[in-house]
Order: structure tokens, then sequence, then C-alpha cells
């Protein structure tokens, strides 16, 4: 039919079995990903191919470009550094580990590096609360995590993809409970203060007492998909 | 709990490997169900059972099972993977690691509706966990417990994975039929509910990860050991997700209705630096605060329980906030989320969530009037019971609670930045994106 389906015959069929023949429309995410898979966005012809292949509107198509946050119609860096912010990595220092890694790499939120390597994008929760600072990345290989980062190793793989050797491992596969990179306290007084700290009822902050993650700065953020 | 049911992998490491997992039982229930038990007994089971939804509303799944409309056909199950609250990591670690209990939940479900075809709906961002879950689901069919005869029965059943691409409201049941369907992941007006009209308007049971991967065992071993767990009205096991300011986050397998307290200190080892706990969000962001005091540490988390205490236990994603956080920044995080993940069909919703994180900026910024506390209090209530699903809802929770349960902390907020801006007015311009 057209190029997209010529390149993709193969997979666009499986994924077309999937679906009661009649609702092929419900493809339409599979092949958006199998499209950006070539160059890490979609482009105008990608709509109007994919649009063929599933009897709808390339504006349909392009719609859900728009409404997710993971197609993108614009090119960005080879691999987008996707960070999650949201509440429950801050309070484990997401924040800070944004603002530094963007500093580190000479760019803004939401920006590329100037060699065209690297995106760096805040994003909204991705399920690994536990294991903040953590990113996804996105690039033509798909989606894939990694946890419990410091800058430090962060850059350590920005630096892997700029030399062309293989990625630090990412992923802490999730089993178990993570180690705490806070301050550990012993056991025995954790129970003590368990059992006879009382928690002060409706505390309120002392205002100079706040972490630095309050500044306005940290939500100069840029959604990922504007 | 000295076993476990659903974090079972950490008891039994190769578990996700399907050799092992039959090894230890797995696909029994299954084969119990299609070869001795008729449909209506497989729900009835889970029916008594008292299981209800994990997924944070906490409808009792048999019930649910039981409306599945006999006069339509076909019937669809769809497993809801897209895991996306703030605070919630639980369905991942299931399928990561204990798959196949999962995927027998999703087939005995399946059997129970006399659906032929099955679809697990993982968020996008579980890229890698779809490709294992697509081979767990080939090494089904190449033995035989999926596909046209099973059991030498006739039955004949498929499993699909599909991936979302990032959006929170596909979490919501309806958004996410939609978003299946090939469409924009917005919530259909209900009724008509699911069991009659959801995947490609047929009749559809949309259940939660965690709450499938209940199912074998209680077929297994039946619903009146399933009862001898968690209390009488929330039975069973739960997996808590702890994080936020706490020594050692992660899930925990505990029984409903452990308190706060337990769960907080005994298994995640306290707060760092000694501090105090000062609030919990009990359900992720899109929970009411809980003041942590001694009573509501001691509150045994349980649906009923958690909401004498001015919340809601959801998916039981417990975010722990110590006293060095000021709630402001708390409620200005929630919006950022929520004015970002607005699906933009219901005008409240949607002018609502932007509107209140511009005041909440406005108040972390130290650039607001006490009116406007009044001002965010005021758009958070007329977004309340205006939208066409609970999102809407879900972002006012922590606003409300936050001004009426810590109003000192913004109101410090506001006056702080008032008396900056007379002293200082040039002091720290706010940088331009």
């Amino acid at each position: 039919v057209n190029a997209l389906f010529e390149k993709y015959q193969n997979e666009i069929e499986r994924v077309l079995a999937k679906y009661p023949p009649e609702q092929k429309r419900a493809a339409v995410m599979p092949l958006l990903y199998l499209a950006q898979s070539d160059r890490g966005y979609v482009t105008r012809l990608d709509l109007i191919e994919i649009g063929e292949i599933l009897e709808i509107s390339s504006t349909d198509v392009g719609s859900i470009v728009g409404f997710y946050t993971l197609y993108h119609d614009h090119p960005g860096g080879a691999h987008r550094i996707q960070v999650c912010n949201d509440l429950a990595c801050a309070l484990r220092g997401a924040d800070e580990f944004l603002d530094q890694l963007c500093e580190n790499l000479g760019i803004q939120v939401g920006e590329t590096t100037g060699d065209g390597v690297v995106t760096v994008e805040a994003v909204m929760c991705l399920a690994a609360c536990d294991k903040a600072p953590m990113f996804q990345v996105q690039d033509t290989q798909g989606i894939r995590y990694f946890e419990n980062q410091t800058v430090e190793s962060a850059l350590a793989l920005v630096q892997a993809w700029r030399e062309g050797t293989p990625e630090p491992a990412g992923v802490v596969i999730s089993p178990s409970v993570s180690d705490s990179k806070v301050e550990e306290v012993p056991a025995e007084i954790q129970a003590e203060h368990a059992a006879e700290e009382p928690v002060e009822v409706g505390s309120q902050p002392t205002g100079d007492d706040l972490p630095e993650a309050n500044g306005e700065q940290n939500f100069e953020q840029k959604d990922a998909d504007e | 709990m000295s076993e476990m049911i659903l974090l079972r992998h950490r008891e039994i490491p190769e578990i996700k490997n399907l050799a092992v997992y039959r090894q230890h039982g797995g696909f029994e229930a299954f084969k119990k169900a299609v070869v001795t038990l008729q449909p209506q007994q497989v729900v009835n089971e889970v029916k008594a059972s008292g299981l209800r939804g994990r997924g944070g509303a906490g409808f009792p799944t048999g019930l649910k099972w039981s409306f599945i409309d006999k006069n339509n056909w076909p019937h669809y199950v769809v497993a809801n993977a897209d895991e996306s609250e703030p605070g919630t990591f639980k369905d991942r670690e299931i399928m990561e690691q204990n798959p196949y209990q999962f995927l027998e939940g999703v087939m005995i479900c399946a059997y129970a509706v006399q659906a032929n075809a099955a679809y697990v709906y993982l968020r996008g961002e579980f890229w890698q966990l779809a490709e294992e879950l697509d081979q767990a689901i080939a090494e089904l069919e190449k033995v035989g417990l999926l596909g046209d005869n099973i059991f030498g029965t006739g039955y004949v059943l498929r499993v699909y994975t599909h991936l979302g691409a990032g959006a929170y409201i596909c979490g919501e049941e309806t958004a996410l039929l939609e978003s299946l369907e090939g469409k924009l992941g917005q919530p259909r007006l209900r009724p008509p509910f699911p069991p009659s009209y959801g995947l490609f308007g047929k009749p559809t049971i949309v259940n939660n990860v965690e709450t499938l991967a209940n199912v074998p065992l209680i077929i297994e071993k039946g619903a009146a050991w399933y009862t001898t767990i968690g209390t009488e009205r929330s039975p069973g096991p739960k997996i808590f997700s702890l994080c936020g300011n706490v020594n050692k986050p992660g899930n925990y397998e505990l029984p409903l209705g452990t308190t706060f307290r337990e769960l907080i200190f005994e298994h995640g080892g306290g707060i760092p630096g000694r501090r105090k706990v000062k609030a919990i969000m009990p359900a992720g962001a899109s929970s009411a605060l809980i003041v942590a005091t001694e009573e509501a540490l001691d509150t045994p988390m349980d649906y009923e329980n958690v909401q004498k205490v001015g919340s809601t236990l959801g998916s039981a994603s417990v975010i722990v906030i110590d006293d060095s956080v000021n709630i402001d920044w708390v409620i200005n995080k929630t919006l950022h989320f929520f004015k970002h993940e607005s699906c933009g069909k219901c005008t409240p919703c949607r002018e609502g969530t932007y509107w209140m994180m511009h005041i909440s900026d406005r108040i972390s910024g130290g650039d607001a009037a006490l009116e406007d506390l009044e001002l965010l209090d005021d758009v958070a209530h007329n977004i309340q019971g205006k939208c066409l699903c609970a999102l809407g809802e879900f972002s006012t929770m922590a606003v409300v609670s936050g001004i009426e349960r810590f109003k000192s902390d913004f109101e410090l907020k506001v006056l702080d930045g008032a008396s900056q801006s007379q002293t200082a007015p040039e002091a720290e311009p706010v940088a331009a994106d």
C-alpha cells in the first residue's frame, strides 16, 4: 500500500491480528510506535500512511500524537532522558537531580545538547517512586528505565552514548525493598523512636527549614509534550 | 504475614519462569476452573471471597463480574496495567516478577465471564515489561494453556498486550477503553458501565493487575481461606507502595487493616534523620492529606477506616511527608501533575486545574495575597462533582485538605512573600524559560 506498510509489513500484520478486523483503528498506537522507531519522531507522511493503513484520516492519527506524551512530532536529541520530578520523586531529591544534570550538560529542561545526543525532559510519574532519582530513556530503541541514579551515573550514560560504548546497566529490577540513600538510623533507635517519641500533632513547618526543592525555578519545566 | 500471596517471587525467586510457577501449583486454579467449574461458580467464589478492586475504587470484584451482559457478545476482559498514580508502583513489580500469577488471574476472569480475548493495557513506559509479557504469553500458547482448545474443553482464549503512550487518564477504565480502541484517552459518560458497554461497545470487565493476581489463590484455596486474611469488610492481602520521606521505601504485602504506624516504622524503617511525620497521603497524589497524629498513625489501613480519618485508601500508595516539608509545595507538585494530566474533556477540570496551578505557583513564588488561598479553595470546590471521571475530583483532594488542615503553611508562604517583596523587591527575578 505505502512505504510504511512495505517496510514493516510483518510487524503491522502481527499488530492488526490482535484486534477484530472491523476495529483496525485500535492499531493506531502500536503503528505510531513503529513509525517513530525510525527516527525518534513521527512525520506528516507517517500520519498519512498510518491513516491509509487503518482507513482513518491523518488528522485522527495526528490527534493521537498530540494527546499522548510518548509520541513526538519534531526531532529531539538521539536519546531523550525523561526525569520524573513528581511529588514522590521530588521528596527523594529529583528536582535537585534534574537541575544538576541540566547544569552539567549545559542545557535547560526541555533542551537538546549541542551535539544532538541528548534531550532532557521533566515528565510525570513513572511508577518507580521508591527508586528516585530515576528517569527513562526514550530513543529509537524504545523505552528503558534507569533507577536509583546520581548525576554521575547519568553523566556516565551520556558519555557512553557520546563515545559509542555500551550503556551502563540501568534498571534495578524491583523485587525487593530498595535501600534508601538517606541517612540510616540504626534499627534499635528506630524502634525506640517509633515506640516512645510521639509525633507532633499537626506539626507546622518552620518556614526557613524548607528543602531547596521549594524554589520556583523547579517549576520552570516544560511539559514533555509541549 | 508469614507467607506471600501476591509478591511470591520474594520467597520463590524463579517464579517468573513458567516451569517454576507450575511446580508451585501454577495454573492448577485455571485448570480447576475450566475443567471442573461452571463460569457462574467461578464468579460466585470470587464474590464470596469479598475481594475488592485494588486499583483504587475498592469495588467488589465478583459483583462486577456478575454484571456482565449475557445478551450481548463477544465479551472482553481488560487488565488495567496503566499504573500511573504518583506513589504507586506495585503492579509493575507483580508483572515483572510474578507475571504468570497475574496472567492466570486474567485467564480465570476471562473464563468466568466467557471471554475469548483479553487485553493487558500497559502504560507506554512499561515498554520492556510488555515485551516480557509477550514472551510469557507466547510460552503459554506453546504449552496449550492459551489457544483454541484449552484442556481439551474447546474453550478458546487469547491474551494480548497493548501499550498506552503516557496519559494518567487512561487508568480511568472508560478512558482506557477509548485508548485501546485507538482514540484519545477521554472518559465516557457512565452509565452504561463497561460490563454492559465496554471495549468495542461489547460487555467488558476491566480489573486492576493486583486484583487479578489475587484470583488464582482464591480459586485454588477457596473463598473461606481468603476471608481469614485482612478485615471482615476488606478481606485479603494488599500491596502497600510506600515512598516519600521514609528510610526503606518499597512495596510491602500486608493484610488490609495494618496500621500506618506498622507500615511506616516497622517495615519502612521510620523517617530519615529521625524527623517527625507531618502528613500522609494514603492514595498517592490524589488523596486528601492526613494530619499524622498519634491516632491517625494507629489507623488500620482498610477501605473504611482510612475514610474515617478523612482520606481514602485508593490503591494504597502511601506517600510519607516529614516536618521539613511545606504543604504548599506538596500541593503545588500535585497541581502541576493534574494540570498536565487533565484530558481536557470536562471544562471544570481542564480550566480548574490550570487556574489552581497558577494560583499555587503564585503562593509558592511568594507572590500571592491571603485572598488567593480562598480563591484556590473556591476553584477546587467548583471542580468537585462536575466532571465525568474521578480525575477532576482527585485534583482537588490535596488542595482542599491541605488548605483546611495545614493552613498556616500557606499563610506563612504568603506572608513571607509579602514581607520579602517589601524589603527586596528585585531580589530574585524569575528565570525566563
